[in-house]
C-alpha cells in the first residue's frame, strides 16, 4: 500500500508539492486508485505486444525546409519575465 | 428567438436574407447574459460581433469554442490558473478552416482544468451547472460546450475528448457530441492532454450540424503528424438514408451495471432499430471491462510528460517568493494546478518510474491492444455498435468531487473507443424518470464515419429531444 513518503517522493519527481494538511486524504484516494487497477495483474499478457502506437503510422516526414515561425517578440509575448528577447529564469550560477 | 436555431436552419434563414448574421450574434450576447450567471458555461464571451469577410458554409454564424484551442489574440485558459493569462499566439487548425469557411467566434467554454475531469467541478473558474438541472454536473470535461448548446448560449461548438469529453457531457445535457477517428481532425492548436488520445469533435443540437463542422474540421494537418491522409469525406450525404439491413452489434452485457433509466432507454432504442429494419445481436468486447484502469495509466502517463511544460518560464503563471530555480518550478507547479491535475500528472509520474514501468505503463500498453482487437473482431461482422454513453444519468455537483475514483468509473462506456482510436457519437435517446436526458453511443469502424451518420441521422428522425432542450 502507497504510504505519504511515496506520494511526497513522487510528488518531488513530478516537480510538485502536496499540502501537509492534504497528504493524509491525497495519499488515500491515490491508494484507492491504485487498488482498483490490481484487476490487470490477473490478465496473461506474455504474448500480447504492446499497442505503443495504435494507428500503426511511423515515419510521417515532411521536405526538410525552413518554414516561417513564431518570431521572437511573439514568443516572448506571454513569458512571465524576460529581458533582452530571452526568458528569464532566477540565477543558476 | 434566433439562439434556438441549429446551425443548418440558420444558413439557411441566411441564405433566404431572412436573419442576419449580427442578428444571430445579438441574439445569443443577449441569452448568454440572461443565462450565463446561473450556468456558468463560457470562460470568455467576445462582446464584439467581428465579421469575417471569407464566404464560405457558415455565412458568419457564431460558433463556440472549448477554452482549450487557440484563437489567436483571444486568452486560451485551460480552466486552469496556470494559463489564466495566457493570451494565443496563433489559431489551432481547426479554428483557421473555420474562419475559412466564414465562420466567427461567440466565446470560449468552461472545462475541467486541461479537460482531466468527468463533471466540469475541476475548472479553476467554478462549475458549469447543468441547464436541464441546475443541482446536477453537466458532465466533462467540455461540460461549458455542452451546457452552453443545451441551453442557446451557442448555437454549436467545438469540444475534445481523451476519454469521453465529448460524448458523456453531450449525453448528460441532451444533445449530440462526436469522437472523429483519432486522426480525422488536426490537434495543432489544441492544448495536449494525452496526445496518443485527444481528439477534436463537434457538440450540436442535432445530427446534421455535426456532419456540417465535421466536414469543415476534418482533414490531413502538416502541423499533426498523427493527422491522417485520409480523404474527406461529404458526410452530410450519410444524412437521410435508408439503413435498413445494417447490422448492430448490441453491447449489452454492460447493461446490469446501469440504472434501470439507462437500460430502459437502450432496449427502446433496439426496438427503434429493429423497425428501421437493422439486424441486431448481442456482441462482447471482454476486454473493455478493464478500459477504465488502462485508461488511467496511459493518459496519466501522458499528461505527466505532456504538462512537464508548465514550468514558469515561457508563458503562464510564475510564482512569487521562491529561493531559486528549482524552488521556483516547484512553487509554480503547486500554486498553478488544481488537485486533480497534480494527482494525474503524479499517477502518470508513478507508473513511469523504475520499477513500475513493468507492471503498468508496459501492460497497460499491451493491453490497450487488446481492446483494439475486440473491436476489430466486431466491426468483421458489425458495422457499428451500439452501447449506453453512461451508466447514469447526470449526478449531483459535489456528489463525486471527493471520490476520485467514482469520478473516473462513470466514464467506463466511453473509454474503450477512445483507447480503440475508433469514431462514436452520443445522441439523446431518453429521458429518465427525474427528467434529464440519457444518451446512446453509436460507434463505428477506423474512419467510417459513414456509419455513424447513417445510423445516427435515421435514430434522430424516430426519436429525439431537441423540442425538450431548456431553451425557454
Amino acid at each position: 500500500m502507497i504510504n505519504e513518503d511515496d506520494i511526497r517522493k513522487i510528488a518531488a519527481l513530478a516537480m510538485l508539492e502536496i499540502e501537509q494538511d492534504d497528504i493524509g486524504k491525497f495519499t488515500q484516494q491515490f491508494g484507492e486508485i491504485l487498488d482498483y487497477m490490481k484487476e490487470i495483474d490477473n490478465l496473461d499478457l506474455s504474448d500480447q505486444e504492446a499497442a505503443f502506437h495504435i494507428t500503426k503510422m511511423s515515419n510521417v516526414f515532411r521536405e526538410d525546409k525552413t518554414e516561417k515561425s513564431l518570431d521572437n517578440e511573439t514568443a516572448l509575448l506571454n513569458a512571465p519575465e524576460g529581458m533582452e528577447g530571452a526568458f528569464k529564469v532566477p540565477r543558476v550560477i | 428567438m434566433l439562439y434556438k436555431e441549429t446551425l443548418h436552419k440558420l444558413i439557411e434563414l441566411t441564405d433566404k436574407k431572412e436573419v442576419t448574421p449580427k442578428e444571430i450574434y445579438d441574439s445569443l450576447l443577449k441569452r448568454i447574459k440572461q443565462k450565463d450567471g446561473k450556468i456558468n458555461a463560457y470562460v470568455s464571451v467576445f462582446e464584439e460581433f467581428a465579421p469575417n469577410d471569407k464566404t464560405g458554409i457558415l455565412r458568419n454564424i457564431p460558433i463556440t469554442i472549448k477554452d482549450n484551442m487557440h484563437i489567436k489574440g483571444k486568452k486560451t485558459t485551460c480552466s486552469s490558473k496556470i494559463l489564466e493569462n495566457y493570451t494565443a499566439v496563433f489559431d489551432a487548425t481547426v479554428i483557421e478552416k473555420l474562419k475559412s469557411e466564414g465562420g466567427v467566434f461567440i466565446g470560449k467554454t468552461n472545462l475541467d482544468e486541461f479537460a482531466m475531469g468527468s463533471s466540469t467541478e475541476t475548472s479553476y473558474f467554478g462549475t458549469t451547472h447543468n441547464p436541464w438541472d441546475l443541482t446536477k454536473i453537466p458532465g466533462g470535461s467540455s461540460g461549458g460546450s455542452a451546457a452552453a448548446v443545451a441551453s442557446g448560449e451557442a448555437i454549436c461548438a467545438l469540444g475534445s475528448d481523451t476519454g469521453g469529453s465529448i460524448r458523456q457531457p453531450a449525453a448528460l445535457c441532451g444533445v449530440v457530441g462526436l469522437k472523429p477517428t483519432y486522426g480525422r481532425v488536426s490537434r495543432y492548436g489544441l492544448v495536449a492532454f494525452a496526445s496518443s488520445l485527444d481528439q477534436i469533435g463537434p457538440i450540436t443540437k442535432d445530427v446534421e450540424d455535426a456532419a456540417i463542422l465535421m466536414n469543415i474540421i476534418s482533414g490531413k494537418d502538416p502541423k499533426d503528424s498523427t493527422s491522417a491522409d485520409v480523404a474527406v469525406d461529404d458526410f452530410t450525404k450519410y444524412l437521410n438514408t435508408d439503413i435498413s439491413g445494417m447490422k448492430i452489434g448490441v453491447y449489452d452485457k454492460v447493461l446490469q451495471d446501469c440504472s434501470s433509466d439507462v437500460a430502459k432507454s437502450m432496449e427502446e432504442s433496439v426496438d427503434i432499430f429493429k423497425r428501421l429494419g437493422c439486424e441486431l445481436e448481442s456482441v462482447d468486447l471482454p476486454n473493455s471491462k478493464y478500459a477504465v484502469s488502462d485508461y488511467y495509466i496511459i493518459a496519466p502517463a501522458e499528461a505527466s510528460s505532456n504538462l512537464e511544460r508548465y514550468d514558469g518560464v515561457k508563458y503562464g503563471f510564475r510564482a512569487d517568493n521562491y529561493e531559486n530555480l528549482k524552488d521556483m518550478y516547484i512553487k509554480t507547479r503547486s500554486q498553478g494546478f488544481g488537485t486533480e491535475v497534480k494527482r494525474r500528472i503524479m499517477l502518470g509520474t508513478y507508473v513511469l518510474s523504475s520499477g513500475y514501468y513493468d507492471a503498468y505503463y508496459l501492460k497497460a500498453q499491451k493491453l490497450r491492444g487488446l481492446i483494439k482487437q475486440d473491436f476489430d473482431k466486431a466491426f468483421e461482422r458489425f458495422d457499428v455498435i451500439i452501447a449506453p454513453t453512461t451508466p447514469t444519468e447526470a449526478f449531483g455537483i459535489g456528489e463525486k468531487a471527493n471520490n476520485p475514483l467514482q469520478m473516473y468509473l462513470s466514464d467506463i462506456f466511453t473509454i474503450p473507443a477512445s483507447l480503440a482510436a475508433i469514431p462514436a457519437i452520443s445522441i439523446p435517446n431518453g429521458i429518465s424518470k427525474n427528467s434529464l436526458p440519457l444518451g446512446l453511443q453509436i460507434m463505428a469502424n477506423v474512419f467510417r464515419e459513414d456509419n455513424i451518420f447513417k445510423c445516427a441521422s435515421a435514430f434522430e428522425k424516430e426519436f429525439n429531444i431537441i423540442k425538450n432542450l431548456p431553451l425557454d
